[in-house]
């Protein structure tokens, strides 16, 4: 799918690229601002890692393009890194993955008040409206694919645990939907804990569901970091064979075991960090292409399997 | 203990022995209620479970009973053990090719391991002696700054061991001698030597003369600054150590290692009967704290008794409780 976007993306390059110098110094010439949250787990990590090359290429293309990219802690911390973009570096356009929802949403309405090109990405504002283009990922696909693959996979049903990542609509969006799609199955969740999205605590809330439960069929782990610590519980109480797991996001490590059709890890469902990446390249197009960049691009969940785990492979990412 | 030992009219002994076993009485308390939850809670499992992951806290919060006994205050430590683990990982890794992917790559690693832990703790006490800064603003820096290097180091992600490496590594964490797994004897081990160097050793005691009194210390001819250097020092070593038994556990580090252990050993310290402005230090009190500690969530997670979004609310309520029970007389 990336690889996808990535041909999209070249496209709009060539087309722009195509057109008369003039033109293209005059329109070129913009600051584009970038506010994320710093890496604080694997998957800001990738978020990260993508922007930051997302914004070298487009460097090396346009040398008229100029970034401003922040990382904030908090979501205190990123409403002040975007009032210094206006009030210091004078941008154009901000794209922004806002940390929490509804703190962002006066900031970045006062942006395009003042008549920014404003993207957002991954989580919506709580007022429509506001943003020229929202680059989302689908939590609710994201619940769906996961849910589903479990009804296929468990056609007679059977006993799971679930771990939950850090108390957000995030999570919330993704588990309902994972209950809605397998509803009406014989599988049936014998335990629900949060994990945090986090490895260590996922191994020692993992290690007291197998305490708790003799008999656990498969896990959803519901994050590839979490399903890192999930195996090795599963693998100290020497469980391996009972059970299998099932992480999200596109970690390499997991989408490796994938390819190499590890018994524990049949398939994996995407929620892609370079989500990121999408979004910078197509508001920087809005600056160097005639192209309408407006609307919702929304990237969708899909699930990983043996056969085609390739596409999902980036060795170099740090996720 | 040194309690029962002493002569004194009953009365006062009864208080005295109330106040010592106010940790033992909530630990007590805890495993009475986990027996009473859940049948699986006692099994030779989860008892291992349970004290295998308190001892990456617990040899930390050992080290953590002597800088609060000096009355100062240690809060790179959780910082410092990811910036350890993620450097370790690095030079393991690196080492492969030269000395091969067997046990004396890992002892490197371990020793390497170590004398990092020895040189941040000598940055901390350094900075805090000679610098003359306070021990919580010097500690409260390098947290920042152990915290981004390991993150700069794994370019936002995790740093990963290598494979095979991590196969040789593994009986550190998972394996064991007669049934009890390394990080339980680990554990031990320091908490013993601990409560001796506590108890018996000069050193000790001049812990515990600086932290009632650092004037009254230094007129009695105890080299302050020297005694301050070591125990900051002592407790980078002791991070090391736990670094040493958390690597073959998950084989990672990434930015969330080790996140807020510095404030779950000061509460594990503080529920042990340590008193947090310095002079007085009880290891074994340390040892139960962090126990008490885990247990909490190892019974919140085997239970449904209340919603998950409460459990830290519950770990607040039992840290203050178990306080509480041994101050309430004292303090009146």
């Amino acid at each position: 799918m990336k690889r996808l976007m990535n041909i999209a993306a070249g496209a709009l390059f060539a087309a722009a690229l195509a057109l008369p110098g003039g033109a293209l110094a005059q329109e070129g010439k913009a600051t584009i601002g970038v506010s994320i949250p710093s890496a604080t787990h694997g998957w800001t990590g990738g978020v990260n890692f993508h922007a930051q090359q997302a914004i070298d290429e487009l460097k090396a293309a346009y040398p008229d393009l100029t970034f401003v990219l922040a990382t904030a802690g908090d979501p205190g911390k990123q409403v002040s890194d975007i009032e210094d973009m206006m009030a210091t570096r004078n941008i154009d356009a901000l794209v922004v993955l806002p940390f929490e929802s509804d703190p962002l949403t006066g900031p970045v309405k006062r942006v395009a008040d003042a008549g920014k090109f404003v993207t957002v990405v991954d989580r919506g504002l709580s007022q429509p409206g506001i943003q020229d283009l929202y680059v989302a990922g689908d939590n609710t696909a994201f619940g769906r694919v996961a849910g589903d693959y479990f009804k296929e996979k468990m056609p007679d049903g059977g006993k799971i645990v679930v771990l939950r990542g850090i108390p957000t609509t995030i999570d919330n969006e993704r588990v309902e939907a994972f209950q809605k799609a397998i509803e009406g199955s014989n599988i049936e969740i014998e335990g629900m804990e949060h994990g945090d999205w986090n490895r260590d605590k996922a191994f020692e809330v993992m290690q007291d569901f197998l305490s708790k439960y003799a008999e656990i069929d498969a896990v959803w782990a519901s994050d590839d970091d979490m399903a890192l610590g999930v195996i090795e519980a599963i693998k100290q109480a020497g469980r391996e064979g009972d059970m299998w797991v099932l992480g999200g996001a596109g970690m390499k490590q997991m989408i490796e075991k994938v390819q190499a059709g590890d018994k524990m890890v049949p398939a994996d469902v995407t929620y892609p960090p370079s989500m990121i990446a999408t979004a910078i390249r197509l508001t920087a197009d809005r600056f160097v292409s005639k192209a309408p960049m407006a609307g919702r691009f929304v990237i969708d969940s899909v699930l990983v399997t043996p056969e085609n785990a390739k596409e999902h492979y980036f060795p170099d990412s740090p996720f | 203990m040194a309690v029962e030992a002493r002569e004194q009219p009953a009365r006062r002994r009864l208080r005295v022995d109330f106040h010592v076993l106010g940790p033992l009485v909530a630990l007590v308390a805890l495993v009475i209620l986990g027996m009473s939850l859940n049948d699986q809670f006692l099994s030779a499992g989860n008892v291992t479970n349970v004290l295998a992951r308190s001892a990456f806290i617990g040899i930390i919060a050992v080290g953590a009973t002597f800088v609060i006994t000096i009355g100062g205050l240690d809060l790179s430590v959780g910082s410092m053990s990811a910036f350890l683990a993620g450097v370790t990982i690095i030079i393991l890794n690196a080492l492969i090719p030269q000395l091969g992917g067997g046990w004396a790559t890992i002892l490197v690693g371990m020793l390497a391991c170590l004398a990092m832990g020895l040189g941040a703790g000598f940055l901390n006490g350094i900075l805090i002696t000679k610098g003359r800064i306070e021990a919580f603003i010097v500690t409260l820096g390098t947290l920042g700054i152990f915290r981004s290097l390991v993150v700069w180091l794994a370019n936002g992600g995790t740093l990963s061991l290598d494979f095979n490496l991590r196969e040789v590594y593994r009986p550190v964490y998972y394996g064991g001698v007669a049934g009890i797994a390394w990080p339980i004897v680990v554990f031990a081990l320091v908490a013993v030597a601990g409560e001796i160097v506590m108890r018996k050793t000069a050193y000790g005691r001049h812990c515990a003369a600086i932290g009632s009194n650092e004037q009254v210390a230094r007129y009695s001819a105890i080299h302050v600054d020297r005694v301050r250097l070591a125990t900051y020092m002592l407790q980078g070593m002791l991070v090391g150590v736990a670094t040493i038994m958390y690597v073959p556990r998950l084989g990672s580090a990434s930015s969330t290692t080790g996140l807020l252990w510095e404030l779950e050993a000061i509460a594990a310290v503080i529920i042990g009967g340590t008193v947090l402005k310095g002079g007085f230090g009880r290891v074994w009190g340390t040892v139960v704290g962090v126990v008490i500690l885990s247990l909490i969530d190892n019974i919140l997670n085997l239970t449904d008794l209340v919603s998950p979004y409460l459990n830290g609310a519950i770990q607040g309520v039992i840290i203050i409780l178990a306080v509480v029970l041994q101050r309430g007389r004292k303090g009146a």
